[in-house]
């Protein structure tokens, strides 16, 4: 199958498949989209080689939009389907395209495994916090008392934060980004490209037909300096308008604190993306505007761990080693036998 | 073999043999081993183990007491037996829940140790059977201290009472195997081989086999020892072997010969997880076992697999293939080759874990929203699992489909003699995956003539191309919504929705032309024909031939395709008086039957957890011969 030749220099639209794009105008889908068509052809992995699952949702149309490999699965399976598809071939790109619904509701059981194992997989959750593709029910990333066709009184379940749940189950790369961030969001999902392992990446990715504006605080320009926080590896946690303000550690708890007034960079919170605890990142996973913290952006945690689908390889090469390639004929001759003549 | 000459030694056409006790007592290690032992002895053999319904009952309680049977014979038998010739029950429990199936006269050991005040009530004994003389006339009844003479057999051994009391089942093994004149070597072997890095518990295990073999010997009492003379089997080199783990050769074989990886997603399930485990020993053999985290995982992950190009296979049973019904959809919708076992349990829900029903052949052909078909068929016993595994595969390549392979606990956990199959026997499954195009030529979707790729066109059978990620020119998407006829493309048309249902139906009924033509044994005409799948075969296959010795006109016809059924069963059936289905569900394929070929077939159904015994289906084939 392996065919020699120089790989040409793909271009965005070498990406784009010939379906025409359905989302509703003025999607935060699209946005992504591009955004991915311009990020894989810096990557230098053929096409041939990349495959896009997804499951159910309006996120899920995703890889009939790309000109790769792709198949767009059930309500919730994707990181299953992706789990056997990666096992059987590590030399592939494999990217997951899940949502807040899709991942971690219906999906949520194959999501937390798929993270733990950490295969090489790079799975993109688009959280718009609402139900779309059924137009318009509280998915599990709604907060608490938003009113939908099917929360008239207010929604009463308690969100999930999907990176504390990455966290929670010790994902090796976790990160965040939004839609209309286009070059923040490009870096990111090269990052989750490029890392070894289980890459999770959450798009805040608005739905303006049925949750218009959940994330406007982040996205606005007049206000996303002082409600968002770009994480850097190595820096202090800094953030506002005039960079004014930092997050610094107060026993266990972060802080909000502004700058000057006794208060200088060195107290503040330095980023660690590649500290082997996940204790910084999911504290930093519970920063909430609601809670008047600035919401971080970027690479949470970004550590190195052992990949299932080489472990599960390595395996069937060391059993090679200790036992031989298989042979039927011993496998069939093994332990008692008669024979009849 | 010396014998004491006071004995007599008496030759049997046949024996049935079944130990039974509490589910700690190795019932089943006992009963493998005389399996072992009486293969090696060259005589054919049908098993049975009978698992506790409770994997954790209280000890001593009749929810706890495990069987195993074996029937051994010099003449080809398919069942594991009817009634027991000779009976080894370890406590009162297994006594008062087994002794029904003692046959009079028959032989019946029990250890007298266990009938103490508590293992008397625990079975709901008010009086001690082994001393009110209720045994003694009707059986060849041996009250034996087997714990006291099992620790006194192992006292140089050093070990903890609770260590030595386990050694009682090679007690009652040694003592059996005297009793059948049985080799002991191969269980000697089999001591060394799994006790030898303890020498203390492979010296009391060995000392309490041969206390069990000498007790026989020399105790007066037991007066005398049977013979079964080796089976007529046809030349070759044989095993003995247990339905799973020839299913799960079959898979490897059909692996290796398509020059595929084997990938098995599964999620342990009684009594299917032995595949798993079985698979998982020969990872050398370029298998992946995915250990899922659920039986929806393991399905959707089998699917990728199947995407990625490897022999994609899922094993469960029907409370597993419940939950991956969505996948199966899936499946079909991407035409992708599979396969999937359902080693079938009693029902429904949760049912009876550990026992054998066949009540699963509606979900295994309907079980799915939409119109959803695939084939499915079924092995009829434990030696025929391996080839059945290698005819799904070959089915599902040759026509992009996932196929059912039903089995049942009572083949996955029984066992007979197997003939190794010399490797040239074997037909490899070809499998072909469409070639790619130099990436430098053309841009954008295409096959190596720079024509669009169709993922779904079609060949001859109806199958669509397996091209798989990683060529160069045929990237292509495929997912659960309905597809444009070629493209492959999403499409909400109306015809076209019409003819893609049409065509998975044709194709999947095509199937049929490709499946060799239904076999029957005896007549093609006469009174009565017993139609027959699955597990029940072997009692199906000895009540016929029993009737056919006694020149009734009944034929017999086993399916192992019943989804599409072979072309000519139609005209079979037209041949018969009556047609007899015996299954262990309501009437799941006599319904099939009648709605397929509007016969008004008789069925024989039992839903008790337990096989067909021989009578119940002669005396059903009597009362239909009036
Ligand atoms: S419903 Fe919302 S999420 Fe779905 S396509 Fe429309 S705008 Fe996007």
């Amino acid at each position: 199958m392996a065919i020699e030749a120089p790989l040409p220099v793909l271009k965005p639209t070498d990406f784009a498949s010939n379906q025409d794009v359905r989302w509703c105008p003025g999607c935060g889908d699209y946005s992504i989209l591009a955004q991915m068509k311009k990020v894989l052809p810096t990557l230098g992995v053929p096409r041939e080689n990349i495959v896009f699952i997804s499951g159910i949702g309006c996120s899920s149309r995703f890889p009939y939009y790309m000109n790769t490999y792709g198949m767009h699965s059930i309500h919730g399976r994707a990181p299953a389907v992706a789990s056997g598809l990666k096992t059987c071939r590590p030399d592939l790109q494999v990217w997951v395209i899940t949502g807040d619904g899709d991942g971690l509701s219906i999906g949520g059981n194959h999501l937390m495994h798929c993270i733990r194992r950490n295969m090489d997989l790079n799975i993109v959750l688009f959280n718009n916090r609402i139900y779309g593709l059924t137009k318009g029910q509280y998915s599990p990333t709604s907060p608490l008392g938003k009113r939908t066709k099917s929360s008239p009184m207010g929604a009463i379940d308690n969100p999930l934060h999907p990176l504390s749940i990455a966290i929670g189950c010790e994902a090796t790369f976790v990160a965040r980004s939004i839609d209309t961030n286009i070059k923040h969001l490009a870096d990111t999902l090269k990052r989750a490209a490029e890392h070894q392992g289980t890459a999770f990446v959450e798009v805040y990715q608005n739905c303006n037909v049925f949750n218009d504006g959940a994330w406007d605080y982040a996205k606005d320009k007049d206000t996303k300096a002082d409600t968002t926080l770009e994480l850097i590896h190595g820096k202090p946690m800094i953030f506002g308008k005039d960079r004014d303000k930092g997050i610094r550690l107060n026993g266990m708890n972060p802080e909000v604190v502004e700058l000057g007034k006794g208060i200088s960079e060195d107290d503040l919170l330095f980023h660690d993306e590649k500290s082997p605890e996940p204790t910084l990142a999911y504290l930093l996973s519970r920063m909430r505007y609601e809670d008047g913290f600035p919401e971080p952006i970027g690479v949470f945690r970004a550590i190195d761990a052992p990949r299932y689908d080489v472990a599960v390889n390595d395996q069937i090469d060391e059993a090679i080693e200790a036992k031989g390639p298989g042979d039927l004929e011993k496998l069939f001759r093994s332990g008692d036998t008669w024979t009849v003549e | 073999m010396s014998t004491v000459a006071s004995k007599q030694v008496s030759q049997l056409e046949d024996a049935t043999v079944r130990f039974c006790g509490d589910s700690g007592d190795g019932m089943q290690l006992a009963g493998t081993q005389l399996t072992n032992t009486s293969a090696l002895a060259g005589n054919d053999i049908a098993t049975f183990p009978d698992f506790p319904a409770e994997i954790r009952a209280p000890r001593g309680t009749k929810a706890g007491v495990s069987g195993f049977q074996i029937h051994f014979s010099s003449t080809e038998i398919f069942t594991p037996g009817d009634t027991v010739d000779a009976l080894v029950a370890m406590n009162p429990a297994a006594l008062v829940t087994n002794l029904q199936d003692l046959r009079e006269g028959g032989v019946l050991i029990v250890n007298k140790d266990a009938f103490d005040k508590k293992g008397l009530e625990q079975a709901g004994y008010t009086d001690d059977p082994t001393e009110d003389g209720s045994l003694t006339g009707k059986y060849k009844f041996h009250s034996i201290d087997m714990t006291k003479l099992t620790r006194l057999a192992v006292e140089e051994y050093g070990l903890s009472m609770k260590e030595a009391d386990r050694c009682r089942n090679f007690f009652a093994m040694g003592l059996v195997f005297w009793l059948y004149d049985r080799s002991m070597e191969p269980t000697l072997r089999f001591i060394e081989a799994k006790f030898g890095k303890k020498p203390e518990i492979a010296g009391a295990n060995t000392a309490a086999l041969k206390a069990g073999y000498h007790y026989g010997e020399t105790v007066e009492a037991m007066n005398t020892q049977y013979q079964v003379a080796p089976a007529k089997l046809g030349p070759g080199t044989y095993r003995n072997i247990m339905g799973n783990e020839a299913l799960a050769w079959g898979l490897v074989a059909a692996a290796t010969l398509s020059k595929k990886r084997l990938f098995l997603g599964a999620y342990p399930i009684t009594p299917a997880s032995d595949i798993l485990h079985e698979l998982a020993k020969h990872k050398h053999f370029n298998v992946l076992t995915f250990q899922a985290e659920d039986e929806i995982a393991a399905m959707t992950a089998t699917i990728g697999a199947a995407f990625a190009g490897e022999m994609a296979v899922t094993a469960s049973s029907g409370p597993g293939i419940a939950l991956k019904g969505e996948g199966l959809g899936l499946a079909v919708m991407t035409e992708l080759p599979m396969v999937i076992v359902n080693v079938q349990r009693g029902g429904p829900s949760t049912g009876l874990p550990t026992k054998t029903e066949q009540a699963d052949l509606f979900q295994a052909i309907f079980g799915r929203n939409g119109e959803c078909p695939m084939p499915v068929i079924a092995a009829r016993s434990p030696g025929d699992c391996f080839d059945v595994a290698q005819e799904a595969w070959r089915i599902a390549v040759r026509f992009m489909t996932p196929v059912m392979l039903l089995t049942d606990g009572y083949i996955a956990n029984g066992s007979e003699p197997w003939r190794v199959p010399p490797l040239a026997e074997l037909t490899p499954v070809e499998v072909k995956h469409p070639p790619g195009h130099d990436p430098s030529q053309a841009n954008g979707n295409g096959d190596a003539n720079g024509d669009e790729f169709l993922p779904y066109a079609r060949d001859e059978r109806l199958a669509r191309p397996w091209a798989i990620p990683g060529t160069p020119g045929l990237m292509h998407r495929i997912g659960g919504l309905e597809k444009a006829d070629g493209t492959g493309n999403v499409s909400y048309d109306p015809i076209n929705h019409q003819h893609m249902i049409d065509t998975r139906a044709k194709k999947t009924a095509l199937v049929a032309e490709d499946i060799p033509l239904q076999e029957l044994d005896g007549a093609d005409t006469g009174d009565v024909l017993v139609l027959s799948w699955g597990g029940p075969y072997g009692a199906c296959a000895t009540a016929v031939h029993r009737m056919q010795r006694a020149g009734k006109a009944v034929s017999h016809c086993h399916l192992r395709y019943l989804n599409p059924f072979p072309k000519n069963l139609g005209e079979i059936l037209g041949n018969f008086k009556t047609i007899l289905i015996p299954e262990l569900n309501l009437g799941q394929l006599r319904t099939l039957i009648r709605a397929e070929y509007l016969i008004d077939a008789v069925g024989l159904n039992k839903v008790q957890g337990k096989p067909f015994s021989v009578a119940e289906v002669v005396e059903k084939i009597e009362s239909l011969l009036g």
